[in-house]
């Protein structure tokens, strides 16, 4: 059975004022990936002063990203909300990388729900700001009470469904991946490790993975230009 | 009953449960499937709203996808992080 444990190993305890927390694999790709966007944003940001009118190179890259986010924020949650796309567009990224982490070997951060559903608390918390600053407190609470007041129980597990789902949808479908490659590593003989298992990484970790950060950060923009209508 | 331990037995109907929980699968499966047909149909009619089409597809399996999601967690939770092993042991040191 050596080989088939898929659970998020821990790598180093430390001690925080006499708690003992542990490190796990994922918090430790957590950091790399943020490492890696860190630098990637600064690099922009020393480089922007030499942007010039017409891009080349890594400036096209650059104005790729920002506006097919810009582009698709608009398109989601309309013109008044542009605003978000910084948010937004960093998560999308931020996902992006975490999931095609996997590709490296390496134990994606969102295979740890801890990830999708701290990224799924913040829409939530968002969707119930934007609720109360637009509809005023009073049409927020009355809103539970429709379409009729005995249904207050079904909204408010409606309500607390939204961060439970959307983590979960990007938490199973990643964990999925992690778990069936695990099973066809061990699966597969000697050197036919090499080469075989690429075609299922382009699924599960090229595909699987982009699609799942496209619909989690969709659903996000929905999620919450619908509590802004309001 | 007599001679098998408690613990092999949770650990047997908790790799039966895991199977059937995924039985959930098969409803986003045909969901899906279907709202794929009805995508192809669409595009089939107007292909010039392809990209539209494609994005409330992507978005409309996603959220079939839920219910699957759900029993797959159910059986990851069970063969990878069993509760019930725990819930037996402390029964027994009662």
């Amino acid at each position: 059975m050596e080989g088939l444990d898929f659970s998020n190993k821990y790598v180093f305890p430390v001690h925080i004022g006499g708690e003992e927390f542990y490190i796990t694999q994922s918090i430790i790709s957590t950091w790399i990936v943020m490492a890696a966007l860190i630098i990637f944003a600064l690099v922009v940001r020393f480089s922007i002063s030499r942007f010039k009118q017409v891009p080349k190179g890594f400036q096209n890259v650059v104005e790729i990203i920002g506006e097919v986010v810009n582009t698709f924020t608009i398109s989601t949650m309309g013109e008044r909300n542009k605003r978000f796309a910084a948010f937004y567009g960093s998560v999308f990224l931020f996902l992006l990388f975490s999931n095609l982490w996997g590709l490296l070997g390496m134990r994606p951060p969102t295979s740890d729900l801890a990830t999708t559903f701290g990224l799924a608390l913040m829409t939530f918390v968002m969707v119930q700001y934007y609720g109360i600053k637009t509809g005023g407190i009073k049409n927020y609470i009355k809103g539970f009470f429709e379409p009729l007041p005995f249904l207050l129980p079904l909204n408010v597990i409606g309500e607390l469904a939204t961060p439970v789902s959307l983590s979960f949808r990007l938490f199973g479908n990643i964990v999925a991946g992690v778990i069936i490659m695990g099973l066809i590593y061990a699966a597969l003989p000697g050197l036919t490790k090499i080469g075989v298992p690429a075609v299922l990484h382009v699924y599960f970790d090229v595909f699987s993975g982009a699609l799942q950060a496209f619909i989690f950060v969709m659903l996000s923009m929905i999620f919450v230009s619908n509590a802004i209508q309001e | 009953m007599e001679g098998i331990d408690g613990r092999a037995l949770i650990l047997a109907c908790s790799a039966i449960g895991a199977g059937l929980a995924l039985i959930a699968g098969i409803g986003p499966g045909i969901g899906q499937g279907y709202a794929a047909g009805k995508a192809t149909e669409a595009v089939a009619r107007q292909p010039e709203a392809q990209n539209e089409i494609i994005r409330t597809l992507l978005l409309g399996d996603a959220v079939a996808e839920t219910t699957g999601i759900y029993g797959l967690f159910i059986a990851i939770i069970l063969v990878f992080a069993n509760p019930l092993i725990n819930k037996y042991l402390s029964l027994l040191g009662q």
